[in-house]
């Protein structure tokens, strides 16, 4: 048969495409209905958040920090509780990482606060010392970009019928609503409410009076962002 | 005339080898600015603070591990390809207008996107998915760029005198269908600016599945593009430039059916060994971690009827630097498809997930592998396309111990550094609280990036070494006829 194969170029492209698909229709689809059901408490990004996640991936943190914890002792007493895939429903793409130059920042919200972030991102070493992390001055500089992650929650409301504006479930038997906007100037409007929040709590001026003007700088963002991983 | 031997056109496959030759070096240049980047922070600033935007470890990192794998390394694989096609087939490209055309199309539009893409890259435009960094307009053109490389395959094959095909076009037509089939599924997504009617940047893009499920697919991808990318062609190579090079004839048959199919079986399943202990369903991680171990027979099965081709002729080894490398890349194929299925299995994989023993794994496999026996391709190649002799067999002894030397440096510290820092997380004191905060076992590693970095930085000496001695073997050494071109490749002193 291996002969055979070996002078019939097209049976040859064949058979090996169906060993090689096989795989993968076994393993990946099965699980995929399952897997995507989000838990209790779950809820889809804020924009403010959307366009901090989207300021996470530019800078490409998920190459240095991983945000899935394990269910072993050693890493739920550091990082708390362990990942469960329900909590991931409204994480596209997934942030896992692959490699921990620094920690965990899966629930990283539950134990830095926007005033941690903002001296470490300026200076990591200052705050932590041995820290290898580079400084990040340019967030404090570069405007936001609400409009992709506003474009980016239209799109999966649309096609993936994530819960905007609807109840949620919450743990404790209440609901919460994560309100989306239904103009691009309402969208800028309620996240810059976000950002005010966030800033309150900020000391850089600059970043202060860039929000006063309606401007988000990234910083901002990338902490809602940050804030909101628990 | 029908005895006439075939005027074998290497236009396309020289075009390939310069780039694979350039990119190497960049790459590598990128990586190595990348490990001085984790023992001093302040190279992240090399270029002053103003551009440390573009200049700092995460924008790099990317930039690294695309260009080495689909630049230097793809690049080699087509180079390979154009040549070895034209051989094995027995049939010339010079004989198609139309191939000869699909080939240099191929390269131009191959060319064009990687520039979009490390541009991209520098501006931080991804979609954060590793080794597949790159949004939908960039997806698009690769596809265009695979469609073109099948178009050269199937038309070759199809205008083929050579009926039986050879073993390394079994593992070319593997590459060519895996890849493709990896590439539309990881990336199916969805761009936002259609969709949502023009808001936003028009390049940008989300995920068709969400959380486990994308990770599911990403690392489906993220496993078997190392397998079809980095192992595949690289194996299509060793079974047609080993054999040439030392003039000895594959040593078994039913080991390469064995090696062959056995690989195409069981790679793709073992993806789910980069998810141990993670949210995806717990037989799907033991079925990766299950055939990462079975992984080992197909893998060792290629490589020992590597090796047994040598048998007999081992002296070859103590002769030839280019035997050399083709040697040592076997070598470190058994060592690294060794090394990862013990990493696979769950006990260890606990300790060594998330550290540097990974990184450790991927570069002895990456520098020791694939590096060396592209090297040693390249070496092969560049005498019969451009019928010079390889302009210095000491400059490639040189380079062949100190790049040795550096991917030994680079894979023992990185073991050290990964099991130290498994090791560090997971310690209790006495009183039962954790012993060390993470920083602790970010400064517990400073040493070991050095000596990565260094390790690193003689691998990329060795590069330079060789873009030197090939430069010089294309324009300016001894010409030599083909009847020099048999086996062993002529060299100068």
């Amino acid at each position: 048969m291996f002969h055979w194969l070996e002078k019939n170029p097209f049976f040859f492209a064949v058979a090996v495409f169906v060993v090689i698909a096989f795989a993968g229709l076994v393993e990946i689809l099965p699980n995929f209905a399952q897997a995507s059901r989000p838990i209790v408490g779950a809820k889809p990004y804020s924009t403010l958040e959307l366009t901090g996640r989207l300021v996470y991936i530019k800078n490409n943190c998920n190459g240095c920090h991983s945000q899935l914890i394990r269910p072993f002792k050693s890493e739920t007493d550091r990082y708390g509780s362990y990942s469960k895939s329900g909590e991931y429903a409204y994480d596209r793409p997934f942030l896992w990482g692959s490699k921990r130059t620094g920690p965990d920042l899966m629930r990283v919200g539950n134990y830095r606060t926007t005033d941690w972030h903002e001296n470490h991102m300026r200076d990591p070493e200052e705050v932590v010392p041995g820290s290898i992390m580079p400084k990040y001055p340019w967030l404090f500089k570069n405007i936001a970009d609400v409009d992709t992650a506003y474009a980016e929650q239209l799109t999966i409301k649309q096609l993936f019928a994530v819960p905007y504006n609807k109840p949620l479930p919450t743990a404790d038997g209440s609901t919460q609503t994560v309100a989306l906007a239904d103009s691009l100037d309402g969208a800028h409007a309620s996240a810059l409410e976000e950002a005010k929040v966030v800033v309150a709590d900020m000391k850089d001026q600059a970043v202060k009076d860039a929000v006063a003007a309606g401007k988000i700088p990234e910083i901002v963002a990338l902490i809602a962002y940050l804030n909101r991983l628990k | 005339m029908e005895n006439r031997p075939l005027e074998y056109d290497y236009t396309v496959a020289k075009l390939f080898m310069y780039n694979a030759i350039f990119v190497g070096v960049a790459g590598m240049l990128a990586g190595v600015v990348l490990a001085w980047q984790m023992a001093f922070p302040q190279f992240n600033y090399i270029l002053g603070m103003d551009l440390a935007e573009y200049t700092n470890f995460g924008r790099l990192r990317a930039i690294h591990t695309d260009s080495v794998i689909y630049g230097f390394v793809l690049s080699a694989v087509w180079s390979a390809w154009y040549y070895i096609g034209q051989r094995v087939l027995k049939v010339s490209m010079a004989e198609s207008k139309f191939l000869m055309f699909i080939g240099k199309a191929h390269f131009w539009i191959y060319m064009a996107a990687s520039v979009v893409i490390v541009i991209g890259l520098q501006l931080g435009i991804t979609s954060s998915k590793e080794y597949s960094e790159f949004e939908w307009p960039i997806d698009l053109g690769i596809v265009v760029v695979w469609v073109l490389w099948g178009i050269s395959i199937f038309g070759l094959i199809g205008i083929r005198r050579e009926k039986t095909l050879y073993i390394s076009i079994w593992y070319f037509i593997a590459t060519f269908l895996a890849v493709a089939m990896l590439h539309i599924f990881n990336n199916a997504e969805m761009p936002t600016f259609i969709i949502s009617g023009g808001i936003g940047n028009w390049y940008h893009s989300v995920s068709l599945y969400a959380g486990t499920n994308d990770a599911l697919v990403q690392w489906w991808f993220g496993h078997n593009a190392v397998a079809f990318v980095l192992t595949t062609p690289i194996v299509a190579m060793s079974y047609y430039f080993l054999p040439k090079e030392s003039g000895q004839a594959v040593y078994s048959y039913k080991m390469s059916l064995l090696g062959f199919w056995g690989l195409m079986f069981v790679y793709i399943w073992a993806g789910g060994h980069h998810l141990l202990f993670s949210t995806v369903p717990d037989w799907m991680q033991t079925m990766g971690s299950v055939f990462s171990v079975v992984l080992i027979l197909p893998s060792w099965g290629s490589a020992i009827n590597m090796m047994l081709t040598m048998k007999g002729e081992w002296q070859q080894v103590a002769a030839s630097p280019l035997i050399k490398f083709m040697v040592m890349a076997t070598t470190f194929y058994m060592f690294s498809t060794l090394e990862g299925p013990i990493q696979a299995i769950k006990s260890v994989n606990a300790l060594a997930h998330f550290t540097d023993w990974i990184i450790g794994h991927v570069h002895d496999g990456a520098l020791g592998w694939v590096g060396f026996m592209v090297i040693g391709a390249l070496f092969h190649m560049a005498p019969r396309m451009f019928k010079r002799e390889i302009y210095s067999k000491s400059l490639m002894n040189t380079q062949f111990w100190i790049q040795t030397l550096g991917v030994i440096l680079y894979f023992t510290s990185m073991w050290i550094a990964g099991i130290t820092q498994g090791m560090m997380w997971r310690a209790y004191d006495e009183f039962g609280n954790l012993a060390y905060s993470f920083i602790d076992s970010v400064v517990a590693l400073h040493p070991y990036y050095i000596i990565r970095a260094v390790g690193g930085t003689l691998y990329l000496i060795g590069m330079f070494m060789f873009a030197y001695n090939m430069y010089k073997t294309m324009t300016s050494s001894r010409v030599v006829e083909e009847n020099e071109l048999q086996n062993a490749t002529p060299m100068g002193a």
